[in-house]
C-alpha cells in the first residue's frame, strides 16, 4: 500500500482529507518546498545522509524492549516496547526535526521556525538548529510554556527564542497559527519545521516520510525478538507522527491491526479531550492548512481541547489517519488522564520504564487489551518519549509531598537569592 | 449591477475608491453600526464584514483579539448574516463578507452563496482558500451573480498571476507586502510595480490592502489602484479615540 502515490490532481489528498489551504502569499513558498522534498525522496544519498546523521547523533536504530514482568502480570499477549524515548532529546520528534534540517540545507534557508505543544519538538528544533546554525525561534502556547518549563529552559539554553503565545486557547494549534504568522512574513529566509504529520502538503507526508524510520526499525527487531510480526501496535496519537512512523512498517502486514489511542481527557461526554476519532465530537473542518476531523463546533469555530499530556491537547487529526481510520485500516480507542497516571505508575513500578505521559495513552490501551489476547501473541507498544520532562505535572498528579517540600524549599532559596 | 460596474462607476467622480473593514461583533454589533455610519457618511465606497474565526492565522494581533473577543462574546454566523442584511439595506456602500474558509466549507458551499446573496453581500474574500479548491465554489458563485475576490500577492509569479487572473471576478485585492495584517507598509515603487504586474494577467478593478493608514498612503496610490483596503489602521482608531476619532480619521483619510 502506497498512500503517497496520488492520483492525479489529487496530489496530497487522502481520500478527501488533506489538501493546501493557506493563503496566497505562502503558495511559492509551499511550491518551493515541495520541489525540494521531491529531490530528496528521490535520492537514495539523501536518506542515507539521514539515517547516519541520527545514528551518529541521536542513538538510532533505537532498541524494542521486552516486558516481560508486566506481560506476566498481566496475563495475555506479550508486550514488546520500541524505545523512541531513548533519542537524543527524548523522543522521536528529533528524527523529523534531523530530516528537515538536511532538507533545509538543500533549500539554503538560514533560519528556522517551529511550533511546539508539549515542548518535545521545540527542544529537538532547537537542538538541531544549534548543530547546523540555524536561527531559531520557537513557538508554544503561554499555557504549555507554564507546564512545561524544563523543556523551555533547554529551548532557550540551546540559542533558541521561546515565544509565549497569548492568542487563544494558548496552546498547541494557537501556536500553529503564530508560525503561520512568521512564516508569511519571513519565507524569504525561513522555512517553517512543523512537528507532526499535519498541516498542508507535504508536511504530511514530509514528517511520515523521516518518521518512517521508526516502522522500518521495529519491523525487522520484531521479527527478531519475537519471531513473529506483533498481531497488534499501539501508538499514541496527537497530530499522529509516531504513529505513522511506527505503523508505516506494518502497513503491508494484513494481519497486524494497528491501534491509534488518543487523548480522552476528562472522557466520552466531557468535551474536555482531544479525542477527533475515538469519540463521535469531531467532525470535517478546514483550518491551519489542510482538512481533516476537528474538535469543533456546528459554524466550524474550533472547540476548546484538553489532556494531561500537552503533547496531544490537539484539534485535528492528520488527513492520512482520517483516510486510514474511514478505511478501517487503523483503529481508533481514548484513554482518559485519569487512565493515564495508573498506566504509567504500574509501568513504572514493574518494568522501570517511564514513558511520556502522551506514549502512556498508548500503554494505556495495550495494558487493556493484553489480557484479552493469547500469550503468544505480540503487541508492540510505541513509546514514542520520556517522561522526565513530565516530572512537575507527574509530582502534581501523583500528589507527592517530598517533591513539593523539595521545590518549596527551591522557591524559598531562590526568593532569597533575589532579594 | 456587478461589482466591477459598481467600481468602475465610482471612479468617474474619484480617482481612488476607499475600502473598509468590520469585524462582526467586535467590540459590539451596535458599536459596528455606528462605525458604518461613520463610514458612510466619509463616502467609503466598499466594506468587508469579517465574519470571525477561532484560527485567524493570515490577520495581525489586532484582529486576532477582535476575532477572538467577538467569539467569546457569543456572536454567531446568523448574527453576521443579519448584520450585512442590515447594513446592504442601510447604507449606498457594497459590502464582502471577510472570513475563513471552514465558515463556508461548514455551512455548505451552496448554502453559504445563498446566504450571502440573501444578506445583500456582492462577493467574499476568503484568505485561506486557494483557486486549486475553488472551481465549486466559484461556479455556484458565478451562478448567484456573487464575486470571489482573489488575493494577488508580491511573492506571485507571473505564472502564477495569470492563473490567479482567468479566475478573478469583481474585483482583484493585492496584498501590498508580505506578512500579516496590520503592519505598516512602505507604498513605494515596489508595490506600484505590483499593481502594474497584476494588471498585466486580468482587466478588473485593482484594490490594495495590507498595510494602509493615512491619507500619504493613499495619494501613493492614486493613478495607479482603483481602491485602497483600509482594516487595522482604522480599527486601532476606534479602540484608541471612538467614533469621534474614526470620524476625523475617515475625513483625513479621504479629503
Amino acid at each position: 500500500m502506497d498512500i503517497f502515490d496520488f492520483s492525479d490532481g489529487r496530489e496530497g489528498y487522502y481520500g478527501e482529507y488533506g489538501g493546501v489551504f493557506l493563503p496566497e502569499i505562502l503558495h511559492a513558498t509551499i511550491e518551493e518546498l515541495l520541489g525540494c522534498f521531491r529531490e530528496c525522496k528521490a535520492d537514495p544519498k539523501f536518506w542515507q545522509d539521514y539515517v547516519t546523521l541520527l545514528q551518529n547523533y541521536s542513538g538510532r536504530p533505537t532498541p524494542i524492549t521486552h516486558l516481560e514482568n508486566l506481560s506476566r502480570q498481566l496475563g495475555g499477549a506479550q508486550i514488546y516496547v520500541k524505545r523512541d524515548d531513548l533519542n537524543h532529546t527524548g523522543s522521536h520528534k528529533i528524527n523529523n526535526v534531523m530530516g528537515q534540517g538536511l532538507l533545509c540545507q538543500r533549500l539554503g534557508k538560514r533560519r528556522v521556525i517551529a511550533e511546539t505543544g508539549a515542548g518535545q519538538h521545540g527542544f529537538a528544533t532547537a537542538t538541531m538548529a544549534a548543530k547546523f546554525g540555524y536561527d531559531c525561534k520557537i513557538y508554544m502556547g503561554e499555557v504549555d510554556v507554564a507546564r512545561q518549563r524544563p523543556n523551555v529552559f533547554w529551548m532557550e539554553n540551546l540559542g533558541a527564542e521561546v515565544i509565549a503565545v497569548e492568542d487563544g486557547q494558548k496552546t498547541l494549534k494557537d501556536a500553529v497559527n503564530a508560525c503561520m504568522r512568521d512564516w508569511v512574513t519571513n519565507m524569504a529566509d525561513t522555512h517553517y519545521i512543523l512537528g507532526t504529520a499535519c498541516g498542508p502538503h507535504p508536511f504530511p507526508e514530509m514528517v511520515s516520510w523521516f518518521q518512517s524510520i521508526i516502522g522500518m526499525e521495529a519491523r525487522e527487531q520484531i521479527l527478531k525478538q519475537a519471531g513473529k510480526l506483533p498481531d497488534r501496535v499501539y501508538a499514541c496519537v496527537g497530530g499522529g507522527s509516531n504513529a505513522m512512523g511506527i505503523f508505516q512498517g506494518f502497513f503491508d502486514d494484513e494481519n497486524v491491526e494497528l491501534i491509534g489511542c488518543e487523548a480522552g481527557g476528562e472522557g466520552v461526554g466531557s468535551y474536555m479531550h482531544s479525542a477527533r476519532l475515538a469519540y463521535d465530537d469531531a467532525s470535517v473542518g478546514v483550518a491551519q492548512g489542510y482538512k481533516t476531523y476537528f474538535l469543533q463546533n456546528k459554524e466550524g469555530n474550533m472547540n476548546e481541547t484538553h489532556s494531561v499530556a500537552a503533547g496531544l491537547d490537539y484539534i485535528g487529526i492528520n488527513p492520512i489517519f482520517a483516510y486510514l481510520w474511514e478505511q478501517g485500516k487503523v483503529r481508533f480507542e481514548a484513554a482518559t488522564d485519569v487512565e493515564v497516571k495508573e498506566a504509567l505508575k504500574l509501568t513504572m513500578r514493574t518494568e522501570g520504564l517511564i514513558p511520556a505521559l502522551e506514549s502512556t495513552h498508548a500503554f494505556v490501551t495495550a495494558i487493556a487489551e493484553a489480557p484479552t489476547m493469547r500469550k503468544d501473541e505480540v503487541i508492540l507498544i510505541n513509546q514514542s518519549g520520556r517522561g522526565d520532562k513530565d516530572i512537575f505535572t507527574i509530582a502534581d498528579a501523583l500528589d507527592d509531598a517530598k517533591w513539593k517540600s523539595f521545590i518549596g524549599g527551591k522557591a524559598d532559596q531562590y526568593r532569597g537569592e533575589q532579594s | 449591477m456587478g461589482l466591477q460596474t459598481y467600481i468602475e462607476q465610482r471612479k468617474k467622480d474619484k480617482d481612488i475608491l476607499v475600502m473598509a473593514h468590520v469585524v462582526c461583533g467586535y467590540p459590539s454589533f451596535e458599536a459596528n453600526m455606528q462605525a458604518l455610519e461613520i463610514m458612510a457618511d466619509a463616502g467609503v465606497d466598499l466594506v468587508e464584514l469579517q465574519f470571525p474565526f477561532s484560527e485567524p492565522s493570515a490577520d495581525g494581533p489586532l484582529f486576532v483579539k477582535a476575532n477572538e473577543q467577538s467569539l467569546k462574546s457569543g456572536t454567531t454566523v446568523d448574527q453576521c448574516f443579519e448584520f450585512m442584511k442590515q447594513a446592504s439595506e442601510r447604507f449606498p456602500f457594497k459590502i464582502l463578507m471577510m472570513g475563513y474558509y471552514n465558515t463556508a466549507f461548514i455551512m455548505g458551499e451552496e448554502v453559504f452563496v445563498k446566504r450571502l446573496k440573501d444578506a445583500g453581500g456582492v462577493g467574499y474574500i476568503l484568505p485561506d482558500l486557494p483557486v486549486e479548491e475553488s472551481a465549486n465554489l466559484h461556479r455556484l458563485s458565478e451562478e448567484a451573480g456573487i464575486e470571489p475576490i482573489i488575493l494577488m500577492t508580491p511573492t506571485s509569479s507571473d505564472k502564477r498571476l495569470a492563473q490567479l487572473g482567468a479566475s478573478s471576478r469583481g474585483m482583484v485585492y493585492v496584498v501590498a507586502r508580505r506578512g500579516v495584517t496590520g503592519s505598516k507598509t512602505n507604498m513605494g515603487d515596489d508595490v506600484i510595480a505590483l499593481i502594474e504586474r497584476c494588471r498585466q494577467h486580468t482587466n478588473v478593478p485593482m484594490g490594495v490592502g495590507f498595510g494602509i493608514s493615512s491619507k500619504t498612503d493613499l495619494d501613493a496610490l492614486r493613478g495607479s489602484a482603483d481602491l485602497a483596503i483600509v482594516g487595522t489602521a482604522a480599527l486601532k482608531v476606534w479602540e484608541s479615540s471612538g467614533a469621534t476619532g474614526l470620524k476625523t480619521f475617515f475625513k483625513e483619510l479621504m479629503a
